[in-house]
């Protein structure tokens, strides 16, 4: 029966084309421009780290204080005193320190011209409590740490411009003229958005090339790419700097259960007090401890236009929908002759029911295969919209490809519910009368 | 003619009624806020930034080795190694002038900080923030800037200093904005401030009209025009160059510098895409978000409209289809075509009128929910009634062709069977 009334779906569409193509178009159109903001809106919102974002957290603490800080919040990363102090404290299962760095190096040796690489000053523990998978090698070790060793862990990426994709470990690399013994090549891991290091970057930047361990990147005076300060600044040097109020140095810590994170919350108030005892901090403590999914959210990592152009496509397709019904309605009841004939000849309402339904599914089918035309269309041309960074992230997969078509013939045949239920009571004897 | 018979006509189609009626109210909210985020958006893109834009680029480069400018002797050879390659741009042919500047408008790299009237006073007391350019004598010719008070810096005014480390700053410009802001009697020049909360006097030299700060994002919104203009080039292990240069000679420009600046020295970093970036490409990347918003608002509410208007004609022509008979009795009973034809055009103004009324409350609840979440302002009525009037003659634009099919049906069709 399905067949059939699949076939009699077909013909009927065949019968009006204007009304079949204007409604096909409105569905295809809607559902474009939904998969096609979603398809972007998925690539910004996905949760980059899925199994640990609740175990990873960012302490933050207060050292500008109510006048200097935004809104009350604490800012988004630590100044060195404070970083250190959380360093030297170890209260959590696993921790590491961060920021980001912007250096060179000489890919082909001293003849050549040196090419911008970016990268980060991690501690070892980095690795572990990110998951970053190894393809050589391995991560330095925390005596390593502690020796300020001159290694570095380099990017799949990086090792393949730099030494031709083989196994690199031992060799040595010279990044703004030092040198650093490669420990270990990373296999390609570019979690999107780059939760970890948000400060004075977008979460989408271009993948990173190299990690170098925290203590050295300080001992040779690697500026971070980027740091923020308050109020007067009477610093002039690097070692001032240090003890400066500017924020640059990005904390994770990796708690394991409930008690921990709340052991952890009790630690920074503590710190905190003991700073506002100390006279450095002249305000109350002020801090905060949020996982993966609460920095995300508090960053507001979503760009406004991915939420807002979701939104508006989302109406959008509302509307055709509507449109939809409204042409449905119309093409079912200028048939209620015929309906009226095949009731007279003893099908049952849950029969028309049914093969108007079929009917719905089949222009919905239609709509979703026009759909995807548009959104490979559109998908290519996503930059307009977003910056290339975020453009390039979207992609018509088979998920896609999936949901494009269900949701085009799941809607199209929710649509339809109410104009077959008007088809379906036709009265028979009185059609075959007005005849 | 009255009312009546469309009346009671409607009770018999509610399902249609309504569902049109929800079409155009749905269309009227979207389009309305799309047509307002539109009109938002190009506002702010078409803003001018207070520069010169053409002939404009910027290069931004980064030393390999130099040294990191935390001590004084360091300062001194960074300063040397900047003094180098400001001359070598300086001499290319197709360069007009060239200066240091930690940023440009629009490129959200800024150091910003907040001036007061009184030394050693902090943010946060009324006293306005600013975003700092920190660069030399050739920035007003440069940039393009229109001054409109005081004097432009000279030689004897440009200072030096590590990135890091603090220096008084003796003389400053500052924006007309912020000049009316700090001092609303006017006559900023000659007059003392004091920045971040430093005791040491800084004295406004010069005022200029407009000077838009780096950033374009939300931090920036409240002191989008307070530039400050220092005179001092900051010496680090990387530098920015703002070059203009001869009038139409741009491209050949930027294609010069960077063996121009190998020559000077090849141990630096100069990416061929990042690094000489022309003020265009700096202006495209700043409001790509926004470009994109107005085109993306604009496509959908051209192809909203058409569905909408279509769905019209789809309906109409099928109650058309359906009340032949009667409208064949009317015109038998004496009605003039011009009688059905208002009759539907009637019909159809009275649905959209309903449509309108639910829209407009849709399209203000719809703005009052952008405005909460996101950084949206009131709906100027302007939008709202314009795109009533829009919607109503949309609606009487799309009945047209099946109201006239109807005027069309002769009397005899009272006489044939249905």
């Amino acid at each position: 029966m399905f067949a059939y009334y699949f076939d009699l779906g077909l013909r009927s569409l065949k019968r009006n084309p204007a009304l079949t193509a204007l409604m096909v178009m409105a569905i295809g159109v809607g559902v474009a421009a939904s998969m096609i903001t979603y398809s972007v809106f998925r690539a910004v919102s996905g949760n980059p780290i899925p199994d640990k974002s609740a175990q990873l957290f960012i302490p933050q603490i207060d050292g500008w204080g109510p006048q200097q800080n935004r809104d009350g919040e604490p800012a988004d990363a630590l100044n060195y005193i404070d970083a250190m102090a959380l360093m030297r404290a170890r209260r959590a299962t696993r921790q590491t320190f961060l920021y980001g760095l912007s250096m060179s190096v000489l890919p082909g040796g001293n003849q050549s011209l040196p090419v911008a690489v970016n990268g980060y000053a991690v501690y070892g523990d980095f690795f572990p409590m990110f998951e970053v998978p190894f393809l050589y090698g391995s991560s330095w070790s925390a005596a390593e740490d502690d020796g300020h060793a001159a290694v570095v862990v380099l990017s799949e990426e990086l090792n393949q411009k730099l030494f031709g994709g083989t196994n690199s470990v031992g060799r040595e690399i010279t990044l703004d003229g030092h040198d650093y013994r490669v420990a270990g090549v990373a296999r390609h891991w570019d979690p999107k958005p780059r939760f970890f290091a948000l400060f004075n970057g977008s979460g989408f930047q271009d993948p990173t090339d190299f990690y170098l361990p925290f203590t050295r990147a300080l001992d040779v005076q690697v500026n971070p790419n980027g740091n923020s300060c308050r109020g007067h600044l009477s610093f002039s040097g690097w070692n001032d700097w240090l003890q400066s109020n500017c924020v640059w140095v990005t904390p994770w810590v990796e708690l394991d259960s409930a008690s921990d994170v709340a052991g952890y919350r009790h630690f920074l108030e503590g710190y905190a007090a003991d700073q506002q005892r100390a006279g450095r901090f002249a305000w109350a403590p002020n801090v905060r401890l949020r996982n993966v999914t609460q920095w995300l959210d508090y960053q507001k990592i979503v760009p406004t236009e991915s939420r807002i152009s979701l939104i508006v496509s989302l109406g959008f397709f509302a509307i055709c929908l509507i449109n939809t019904i409204g042409l449905l309605l119309a093409k079912f009841l200028r048939r209620a002759g015929e309906i009226g004939v095949r009731r007279a000849l003893g099908a049952s309402r849950r029969e028309i029911y049914e093969q108007y339904l079929i009917e719905a599914a089949t222009v919905g089918l239609a709509g979703g295969v026009f759909g995807l035309l548009l959104t490979a269309v559109g998908i290519s041309g996503v930059s307009l919209l977003f910056s290339p960074e975020i453009a390039r992230l979207a992609h018509l997969d088979l998920s896609l490809v999936g949901l494009t078509l269900t949701v085009a013939v799941l809607a199209t045949v929710a649509a339809a519910f109410y104009p077959a239920w008007r088809a379906a009571q036709v009265q028979p004897a009185w059609q075959l009368k007005a005849n | 003619m009255t009312m009546h018979p469309i009346l009671a006509a409607l009770r018999k189609h509610k399902a249609g009624v309504v569902l049109i009626s929800l079409q155009i109210a749905l269309t009227l909210a979207i389009v309305c806020n799309a047509v307002f985020i539109i009109g938002q958006r190009v506002e702010r893109v078409n803003r001018p930034t207070g520069l010169d834009e053409n002939d404009l680029f910027l290069v931004t480069q980064q030393w390999v080795g130099a040294p990191s400018g935390d001590d004084p002797a360091g300062v001194e050879k960074l300063d040397v190694m900047q003094r180098e390659d400001l001359a070598a741009l300086r001499n290319l042919p197709d360069v007009a002038s060239v200066a240091p500047s930690n940023s440009v408008p629009l490129l959200n790299s800024s150091w910003t900080g907040s001036l007061s009237l009184k030394p050693a006073d902090t943010l946060g007391k009324g006293n306005p923030r600013t975003a700092y350019y920190f660069t030399d004598e050739q920035a007003m010719t440069t940039l393009g800037l229109h001054l409109v008070a005081g004097r432009a810096f000279n030689a004897g005014d440009v200072q030096h200093q590590g990135a890091r480390d603090q220096r008084d700053r003796p003389v400053v410009i500052v924006t007309q904005a912020l000049a009316d802001k700090l001092f609303p009697q006017g006559n900023a020049v000659g007059k003392v401030i004091y920045s971040d909360g430093s005791a040491a006097p800084s004295t406004i030299i010069g005022v200029v009209a407009r000077l838009q700060i780096p950033s374009t994002g939300s931090f920036g919104n409240d002191f989008a025009w307070y530039s400050t203009l220092v005179p001092t080039r900051l010496d680090a292990s990387f530098a920015r160059y703002v070059v203009r240069a001869k009038p139409g000679r741009r491209d050949a420009a930027m294609h010069a510098v960077p063996a121009a600046l190998y020559a000077v020295n090849p141990m630096r970093v100069l990416d061929d895409d990042e690094s000489v970036k022309s003020f265009a490409d700096i202006r495209a990347s700043a409001y790509r978000a926004d470009v994109g918003m107005a085109i993306l608002m604009g496509v959908v509410c051209l192809i909203l409209l058409c569905v909408t208007a279509a769905g019209i004609v789809g309906l109409t022509s099928f109650w058309v289809g359906q009340r032949h008979r009667q409208i064949g009795v009317r015109r038998a009973l004496g009605a003039r075509k011009i009688d059905i034809l208002h009759y539907f055009q009637i019909e159809n103004l009275l649905i959209a009128g309903g449509g309108v009324v639910l829209g407009v409350l849709l399209a203000v609840g719809l703005n009052t929910w952008l405005m909460t979440h996101y950084e949206m302002t009131r709906i100027p009525l302007l939008y709202v009634v314009t795109g009533v009037l829009a919607m109503l003659a949309i609606g009487q634009a799309a009945v047209f062709v099946p109201a006239r099919r109807a005027s069309n049906v002769p009397p005899v069709e009272a006489t044939r069977a249905a």
